[in-house]
């Protein structure tokens, strides 16, 4: 289709390596895998298999697991990219972080334990119309345009620390100083929205009668 | 590698997330399953900065950098979408999304029958949500 | 000061009090009757000056134009001549007798400062049409003239019969004022100019196109405003406004606007010949109808309204035949007489407490208790049947002259059976006056039965204002030798044949009437009939609202009484039934105008609310279903919105696929 050859021309105008990689992957069958293939294809298995896990068990707690899981997978893919430090990041903040703070919501919120029938809304039906046809949509496009083209994981890692740190903070580093303002606002704001207004009320009020008492004292 | 596959995958995977995000009645589900979206974006990113690094040497790093970003602002973006969750709980008694439902048509004459189904959501609560 | 700035202040000053009158009234009670008096008395005073100074001579022009009006100019112009200078010293003369009356008359009444400044109002727009020398100012004042009319009739406006009076006044008069409207516009495109001074010379010099529709269009005008055949039916009901306003406009003034008209733009109308036929049948119908209804009505002023509409018969009569001198002469002692016997019929109405004959017929010594009333009334009346050698005589006379002469063939171009017309109408309406007058006179101050009631002396306003009215009533007839002078120049002293004449059928008329009356009037005592207002000792004006309101109660109808002492009753015989109701003329118009215009009325209300409203209906059903479908869809869950979004999104960009890629 001709979207392949709209992805080859964008390579093409890239640089004139481009062709070179189209080149290679054509001696590079869909039917005669690498190791690299294998690996990633069954790990991804996994990974999409917890994450339906994830949005269609009836226990809530489960699902955070499960999506650990999810996230656990997507680790092991980005080390087979060899992007090792996303990966590692990757673990840290979601499998570290991300979930646990999950778990504290759901715990926070009272979710019940074990099998809640109700986990699912009447929307259900909907969800999965919508759903099965933007994957089948996306999975045609970007297999459509993409199934010729082909990463060459041989020679230095593309993501290795210190690739990563470079680029960070040689060409990102403003973005990523704003970006730690963000995060602050997000510290803010997320406190700010979980303190209790009753004590914030209550506090004023005291407030407002001890000056009020001063104000008779004096 | 073929750049099918993890592009494949990370379709696969972003559609999953958005069956989560549309079905889910918990508000913390729908919070795990916009974690699962952002992290098939993750994934696409970082393929395609590994595949154009190599074959057009693109040396800035942008996809891995943008993926540092993203798991950076969806950090700060599960942190604040808890707390309003939280807060909702607290007010509302429930942190199901469907029962949430204070725009819709009519909503002032049968607004009481959509709360929360625990009897320790009182008027005064839901006066100081609206407050 | 030269004639024209005072004859400018003539009509402003009136105007000056009316603004006044309406902005302190409320605020500053103590001005309001200097205010209503005074400029009147004074506007009276200066028009005597101006006609003194005019004496008698070349009519006095003056003019200013205020804007460029196009191919046809309108002027700020007046035209003084004899006509109007002395028409003028009449409204002038009534317009404060009136006033200085009403001080009397509404003594007590909340809305005096209303009413007073609308007739000052009035007073100051009749006499811009008195002095106007341009058809369109003069068209100003005739409309306000109308306006004023609506308002004072209905003065008593808590009275259902005022109400409807106020209203069909209006109706009528606008019904003759849209043709005098188009008249206007069709002799001002013919003779190039609204000037009153061009258009004449325009009709001498033979410019007009179109004279008969033009006299026509303008005649209807004057019908409704005159109260002429067939457009009368409004003035017997405007008898439900106050005296002293029936005694201004409804007598001597307004109505006398219309006869003023035609005297003014006569040659306009001896242009056509049958515009003179046509007035002439007008004149004689009118004369004879009310005459014949004057005897039959039982409210004393109705009597007189009835009256006033045969003596304007008489007025356009004699614009019939050609000679304006004789029709002015007439509305100059008729506005005098007139006025006189209605400010006298409204003490009678105070101090009777009813305005009905029937009632006032059952009272013994109703003269004594209102003895100047009685004298100046015995007057008027007397001047009214044209009893030599009372005003009405010679003007009367003068009138009957013109017309004799033109029958007999002495005038060109005027049409000889016009002038039979009017003579022999005249005469047979000089029998029914006489007898009509008797017959008032009779039934009002000669009453068998309980003692009058005593409500004291009538305030000395009123008794002062009647003498002052006496005078010209007696004494008018002695100016018949110099005015000619002041008109066109025809003689007005009356020939012997129709002075005979007409003073014999009167007392022919008068004598039968008093022969009649002695054979009834042994009946009044075994019928007792009568009602008197609730509040004898209120002010003048409460005791005759009362007293109109009470009428249609007490006798059945606003303007019969069945009462068998009744002498119109014994002479008209048969016709009295139908005299009694103007001869079914409103019951005519009832039928032909009222009946389809509410059933069209209420045809357009069915087809408003049953055939459009159903579109309307039907037109936003649909809308609304729409409406409640959408409404269906805002669940208020926010994941079907998503979801909904989501799926549009799908569409789309499959869409946009597959158009890029050109499958």
């Amino acid at each position: 289709m001709s979207l392949a050859a709209a992805a080859a021309t964008v390579a093409h105008t890239t640089t004139t390596a481009a062709s070179a990689t189209t080149t290679t992957a054509d001696t590079h069958g869909f039917l005669s895998p690498t190791g690299v293939e294998i690996a990633f294809l069954l790990v991804g298995l996994v990974t999409l298999g917890a994450a339906i896990v994830t949005v269609t068990t009836r226990q809530l707690v489960h699902a955070a697991l499960w999506l650990v899981v999810t996230l656990g997978g997507l680790a092991v893919e980005y080390l087979l990219l060899t992007a090792e430090f996303i990966a590692w990041v990757q673990v840290l903040i979601y499998v570290g972080s991300v979930v646990v703070l999950l778990l504290f919501g759901l715990m926070l919120t009272r979710a019940p334990i074990g099998r809640s029938p109700d986990a699912d809304s009447g929307n259900r039906w909907a969800a999965l119309t919508v759903a099965v046809a933007s994957a089948a949509a996306l999975v045609w496009v970007v297999v459509d345009a993409f199934r010729a083209t082909w990463i060459d994981l041989d020679g230095a890692a593309a993501g290795s620390t210190e690739v990563t740190g470079k680029a960070l903070f040689q060409n990102w580093v403003l973005p990523f100083e704003a970006l730690s303002v963000l995060l602050l606002a997000a510290l803010v704001g997320a406190i700010v929205l979980s303190r209790k207004a009753k004590t914030n009320a209550a506090d004023t009020a005291t407030g407002g009668k001890a000056d009020a008492d001063k104000e008779r004292a004096r | 590698m073929h750049l099918a596959y993890p592009a494949v995958l990370s379709a696969l995977l972003f559609c999953t997330g958005l069956y989560g995000v549309l079905a889910r009645r918990n508000a913390i589900l729908v919070l795990m399953s916009v974690e699962l979206m952002l992290n098939a974006v993750n994934l696409n990113l970082v393929a395609f900065d590994v595949w154009l690094s190599k074959a057009a040497e693109e040396t800035l790093h942008s996809g891995q950098a943008l993926t540092l970003f993203t798991i950076a602002i969806a950090a700060a973006e599960i942190g604040i979408g808890l707390a309003i969750v939280l807060a909702v709980h607290r007010n509302r008694g429930t942190a199901d999304i469907d029962k949430l439902r204070d725009t819709a048509e009519g909503h002032e004459t049968d607004g009481h029958d959509t709360g929360s189904p625990d009897s320790e959501a009182p008027a005064a609560q839901k006066a100081e949500a609206t407050a | 000061m030269t004639t024209t700035t005072l004859a400018v202040l003539v009509p402003l000053l009136p105007f000056l009090g009316a603004a006044a009158g309406l902005l302190l009234g409320r605020t500053a009670p103590g001005f309001v009757r200097p205010l209503a008096v005074l400029p009147t008395l004074t506007a009276f005073a200066l028009a005597v000056l101006v006609a003194v100074r005019h004496g008698g001579g070349r009519a006095i022009d003056a003019t200013t134009e205020l804007t460029p009006t196009g191919s046809v100019p309108i002027d700020l112009a007046l035209h003084i001549d004899g006509f109007a200078a002395l028409v003028a010293v009449l409204v002038g003369l009534v317009a404060t007798c009136v006033q200085i009356y009403s001080t009397g008359y509404l003594r007590d009444d909340p809305r005096y400062p209303s009413y007073a400044a609308l007739v000052s109002l009035f007073t100051s727009a009749m006499l811009l049409v008195v002095y106007s020398g341009d058809l369109m100012v003069l068209l100003v004042g005739w409309e306000i003239m109308g306006i004023c009319s609506y308002f004072l009739v209905g003065h008593y406006w808590e009275t259902p019969e005022a109400r409807a009076a106020s209203i069909k006044a209006f109706l009528v008069t606008k019904l003759g004022d849209v043709p005098f409207l188009i008249g206007l516009f069709a002799l001002a495109v013919d003779a190039g100019s609204f000037r009153i001074t061009t258009v004449l010379g325009a009709v001498a010099s033979g410019g007009l196109d179109h004279p008969t529709l033009i006299a026509l269009l303008l005649l209807a005008g004057v019908a409704g405003k005159s109260a002429q055949f067939p457009l009368h039916t409004w003035l017997p009901d405007a008898m439900a406004g106050p005296t002293p306003v029936s005694a201004l406009i409804h007598a001597a003034t307004m109505v006398a606007a219309g006869v003023y008209f035609i005297a003014r733009l006569l040659p306009v109308f001896a242009a056509s010949s049958a515009a003179l036929l046509v007035m002439a049948v007008m004149a004689a119908v009118t004369m004879v109808g009310s005459g014949l209804a004057a005897l039959a009505q039982d409210d004393i002023k109705r009597v007189l309204a009835y009256s006033t509409i045969g003596q304007l018969g008489y007025m356009t009569g004699a614009l019939a035949v050609g000679d304006r001198g004789a029709a002015v002469f007439h509305l100059l002692s008729h506005g005098a007489f007139k006025a006189l016997l209605f400010l006298a019929a409204g003490v009678i109405i105070h101090a009777a407490g009813t305005n009905s004959l029937a009632a006032m017929s059952r009272m013994k010594g109703l003269r004594d208790r209102v003895p100047d009333a009685y004298w100046t009334m015995t007057v008027a009346l007397l001047a009214l049947a044209a009893i030599p050698p009372f005003s009405g005589f010679f003007t009367k006379e003068a009138v009957l002259g013109a017309a004799e002469h033109v029958a007999t063939g002495h005038a060109a171009g005027i049409p000889g059976s016009a002038g039979w017309i009017v003579l022999v109408s005249g005469l047979l309406t000089a029998l029914l006056t006489a007898a009509y007058a008797m017959r008032l006179w009779l039934l009002a101050f000669h009453g068998r039965g309980a003692e009058a009631p005593d409500h004291g002396k009538q305030p000395l306003a009123m008794n002062a204002v009647l003498w002052l009215l006496a005078v010209p009533s007696l004494a008018f007839g002695l100016l018949t030798g110099p005015l000619p002078d002041w008109f066109d120049g025809r003689d007005l002293t009356p020939t012997l044949t129709t002075a005979v004449l007409s003073t014999g059928v009167a007392l022919v008329g008068g004598l039968v009437t008093y022969g009649a009356w002695k054979h009834t009037t042994a009946l009044a005592a075994r019928v007792p009939l009568g009602a008197v207002a609730a509040h004898p000792e209120g002010d003048a004006a409460q005791v005759e609202a009362e007293a109109i309101a009470s009428h249609a109660p007490a006798y059945g109808d606003v303007a019969a009484a069945p009462d068998p002492a009744d002498p119109g009753r014994l002479l008209l015989g048969p016709l009295h039934r139908h005299a009694a109701v103007g001869f079914h003329l409103d019951a005519v118009y009832t039928t032909l105008f009222v009946r389809p215009v509410q059933a069209g009325a209420s045809l357009v209300r069915f087809l408003d609310r049953e055939v459009v409203d159903t579109y309307v209906h039907g037109a936003g059903a649909v809308p609304r279903l729409l409406g409640a479908a959408v409404r269906r869809a805002q669940t208020g869950n926010v994941q079907t919105y998503v979801s909904a979004l989501l799926a549009g999104t799908v569409v789309l960009a499959v869409a946009v696929v597959l158009a890029a890629t050109g499958a």
